[in-house]
């Protein structure tokens, strides 16, 4: 394969305003839409079931559903034809038995066609306590890889792979703001995977970089980018390609449980990957990272 | 970096074929007794629940302030200490008033490590009440660690019910376990439908047995409680006749001469004594069995009970009366209990889930395999063969550690053949660039191998770090996932380095005089 020699450099300031424009408009999402926040960490009670019977239209299940005085309750297909998700905010019950009252209750009204497949019920103590810990969980990582970074590369390479990181963070929510899917505890799994994944490749280049600062005396900070991105290049394509050809097995193949943790997974490959190379980069190329910059934590290691 | 030394490859052989072992007796049937060892199915895989429950603590802690209001007062009655105005405040606080002459005596006697009535914990340096004066009037209050103490006792006590009552129905392998101080976690593989355990977890099942008075009003010493089907009430004297403490075995019974279930009990020596007593001096009145603050039945009393034996009647179904003589056969909850979550899953998902995720690993395997044998040619037949051992290691270590796989571990293991392969991608991609400048061929794979290492080890690092933080924050399915990935990068640079290094070099080796050799 011929090495590439795709000038990158030339759009790093177009695609800064792409991403700034993104992040805002994610963040302006977050704040004043929210995110659609599951029974893993709003609370409530989730069912799964599968009707036998084929004649059964949505509206007839939603209409015995909204019978049963549950609040506020949602309907959706899921999955294959006769599989429904019914979620509401059951509050913690007193009574231990409402799930076996309502497949009473449907029984009686709609027939006994129902197979309960998956029932998840969250109280709000549990929930909160579930939710906190996923933000922890997410903090710590960064934080963990902030100082990793800052152990193996000099600050400036720190601060372009953070800005990285929460650049994918806040676009992966926005989005699923934007399209109201589901977050719920493997969503943080996906989002913590996505965090590892953009920081790989990430670290892919700037070791890359590194080494070429030092080699190359006489070039600047934004060719030197542009040659380790072009020199890294082909491997970074295979990578992303062969974890997407991965993660789209699971999307298509890997049943609904799996559907919203492989979408999050792919769209974090795909932000990561275009984040290790026009946000991390250009933050060297602003911070004037020069040969002097690694030369001399070289010395002061020895 | 290609030179391998002889016992280098032997324990690499070895330790692989070990793995591989492990890996592969998941799917064979046969029984050995040295090896017998497969991967647990998490709970969304093979089906079944998954309950926490929470212990309410407030009526033990009311229960034992009011226990200590009376030790108390006898212990300043014995020392002549003279006080006023002992009461309870908050459900956590005994105030009381001594005068000006008692207060520091008896704040020595609440004091220090060898307090007779207030005890120190050595392990945490504290005794069992903090001790507050407020000029006369002087403040009991449980410390942290001691009320941490009360509510692990409490907890103690529920979770060996709580097994009791998971024992007797008798479902697969349950497991109890403790979390934190005041939480039972409950799963229970295989069983798709909770509802009868949910109901008789959910009980406290505190039975007593108590007089019906005649008064009309309630009044001192008594209570309204009512019937079990909220159809009537009754005023039921305060002083207990006989509680559940004093049964020895209870049983669901079919009584032949009015056609009903009942539940038949047998007390213990003691309860048979106090019990023919009640009744010998309670004929013709009504005694109320009485089951977490409801009646289920008052039957009139006839004759005195001598034998300790007796039964119990009420609108019993034979489920009902079978669950109710469970109950009362594995004893009282020390506090009542909810439950705060419930995870179920039916053995058709879990067995959908399953098929799911094998098909979606086989896909996602084929084609990454694919994809490297069309770029790299016979290096990618070895990055595959990495990718072979990669998956029976992992799958080798997680059957040695008897690991629960989930469903979200799966895909763990799917991201792990996408991801495993960068490593071999960026050794790959490093010796073409050396060849360039390297006209030895071996030099040039052995310098791409070595100047590529700190990138792949950063680069795992990193991944293993979110996978750490996962793993310890994570909770129930995601701890699989981190499990999986977690392990996956561990077996994934053994793989690289060991074996697909191995082949390398000895293909290199080999052909080095090959014109285009990658």
């Amino acid at each position: 394969m011929q090495k590439s020699n795709i000038p990158f450099n030339k759009f790093y300031k177009s695609f800064n305003y792409i991403s700034i424009f993104l992040i805002i408009f994610s963040l302006s999402l977050l704040l004043f839409k929210g995110l659609n926040f599951g029974v893993d960490f709003k609370g409530g009670t989730l069912i799964e079931l599968r009707s036998l019977d084929n004649s059964l239209t949505i509206s007839e299940l939603r209409k015995s559903f909204n019978n049963l005085t549950l609040g506020d309750v949602l309907v959706k297909k899921f999955g294959k034809d006769n599989d429904y998700v019914v979620k509401f905010e059951k509050k913690q019950s007193v009574d231990e038995n409402f799930i076996h009252n309502i497949k009473a209750e449907l029984a009686n009204d709609v027939g006994n066609i129902f197979e309960f497949r998956r029932v998840e019920s969250v109280g709000p103590k549990v929930s909160a306590e579930l939710l906190k810990s996923g933000i922890i969980a997410i903090a710590l990582s960064l934080g963990a890889m902030l100082i990793y970074i800052w152990i193996r590369f000099e600050w400036q390479f720190s601060l372009g792979a953070i800005a990285a990181l929460f650049h994918d963070v806040i676009i992966t929510l926005g989005f699923f703001s934007l399209f109201n899917f589901e977050i719920n505890l493997s969503i943080v799994a996906a989002v913590l995977t996505i965090v590892g994944y953009s920081m790989n490749d990430t670290v892919v280049i700037f070791d890359r970089v590194r080494e070429n600062l030092k080699k190359y005396s006489d070039i600047k900070i934004n060719e030197i980018t542009n040659i380790s991105i072009n020199e890294t290049l082909s491997r970074t394509i295979i990578t992303s390609l062969t974890t997407l050809l991965a993660l789209l097995s699971i999307f298509i193949f890997g049943g609904a449980i799996l559907k919203g943790f492989s979408f999050a997974m792919i769209l974090g490959v795909i932000i990561g990957t275009y984040s290790s190379i026009y946000i991390a980069n250009p933050i060297l190329v602003r911070l004037k990272v020069s040969q002097k910059t690694v030369i001399k934590e070289d010395r002061e290691i020895n | 970096m290609l030179y391998f030394s002889k016992l280098k490859i032997i324990s690499v052989i070895i330790f692989t074929i070990i793995l591989s072992y492990f890996s592969i007796s998941n799917f064979t049937k046969f029984d050995d007794n040295i090896f017998n060892r497969n991967i647990n199915l998490g709970l969304d895989l093979q089906g079944g629940s998954y309950l926490l429950l929470e212990i309410d603590n407030t009526p033990v802690i009311e229960q034992h302030l009011q226990n200590e209001l009376i030790q108390i007062k006898n212990f300043l009655k014995d020392k002549n200490i003279i006080y006023k105005n002992i009461n309870i405040t908050d459900n956590k606080t005994i105030s009381f008033e001594v005068d000006n002459q008692f207060i520091d005596s008896t704040v020595s006697l609440f004091e220090g490590k060898n307090s007779e009535i207030n005890p120190y914990y050595d392990q945490f340096k504290t005794n069992q009440f903090d001790l507050l004066v407020n000029d006369n009037n002087i403040e009991l209050s449980y410390s942290k660690y001691g009320l941490v103490q009360l509510k692990s006792s409490s907890q103690n006590q529920a979770i060996e019910i709580v097994r009791r009552r998971v024992d007797e129905i008798g479902t697969n392998d349950p497991n109890i376990l403790k979390r934190g101080n005041n939480r039972i976690l409950v799963e229970l593989p295989g069983l798709d439908d909770p509802d009868r355990i949910k109901n008789l977890l959910g009980k406290t099942a505190n039975l007593t047995f108590r007089f019906i008075t005649q008064n009309e009003e309630e009044s001192f010493g008594t209570e309204k409680l009512s019937f079990q089907d909220e159809t009537a009430e009754a005023i039921v004297s305060k002083r207990i006749i006989l509680s559940g403490d004093n049964l020895i075995d209870a049983q669901p019974r079919m009584d032949n001469q009015v056609n009903q279930t009942v539940v038949s009990f047998n007390l213990d020596r003691v309860g048979a004594k106090k019990f023919a007593k009640a009744t010998a001096t309670g004929v013709g009145k009504k005694l109320a069995i009485i089951l977490d603050g409801k009646i289920i039945s008052a039957p009139n009393i006839v004759e005195p009970i001598i034998g300790g034996s007796g039964q119990i009647t009420g609108d019993f179904t034979f489920q009902s009366a079978t669950d109710l003589a469970l109950l009362l056969r594995s004893g009282a909850l020390p506090a009542p209990m909810k439950i705060i979550e419930e995870r179920t899953v039916g053995p058709d998902l879990g067995q959908d889930s399953i098929n799911a995720g094998i098909l979606s690993l086989i896909i996602g395997f084929v084609l990454v395999v694919l994809f490297m044998i069309a770029k790299y040619r016979i290096f990618g037949l070895i990055a595959n063969a990495t990718l072979v051992s990669n998956l029976l290691l992992l799958i080798g270590i997680l059957t040695l550690f008897e690991a629960t796989l989930t469903l979200p571990g799966i895909a763990g293991i799917i991201l792990t053949v996408g991801m495993a392969v960068d490593a071999n991608v960026l050794i790959y991609e490093r010796i073409k660039e050396e060849i360039k400048n390297e006209d030895n061929k071996v030099l040039a794979f052995d310098s791409g191998y070595l100047k590529s290492r700190t990138t792949i080890l950063d680069a795992n690092i990193t991944t293993l770090i979110a996978a750490i933080i996962l793993f310890a924050f994570g909770s129930g399915p995601v701890k699989g996932f981190a499990l999986t990935l977690g392990v996956g990068i561990l077996t994934t640079l053994f793989s690289v380095y060991f074996i697909a290094r191995l082949l390398t070099s000895l293909y290199v080796i080999k052909n080095k005089n090959k014109e285009k050799l990658i």
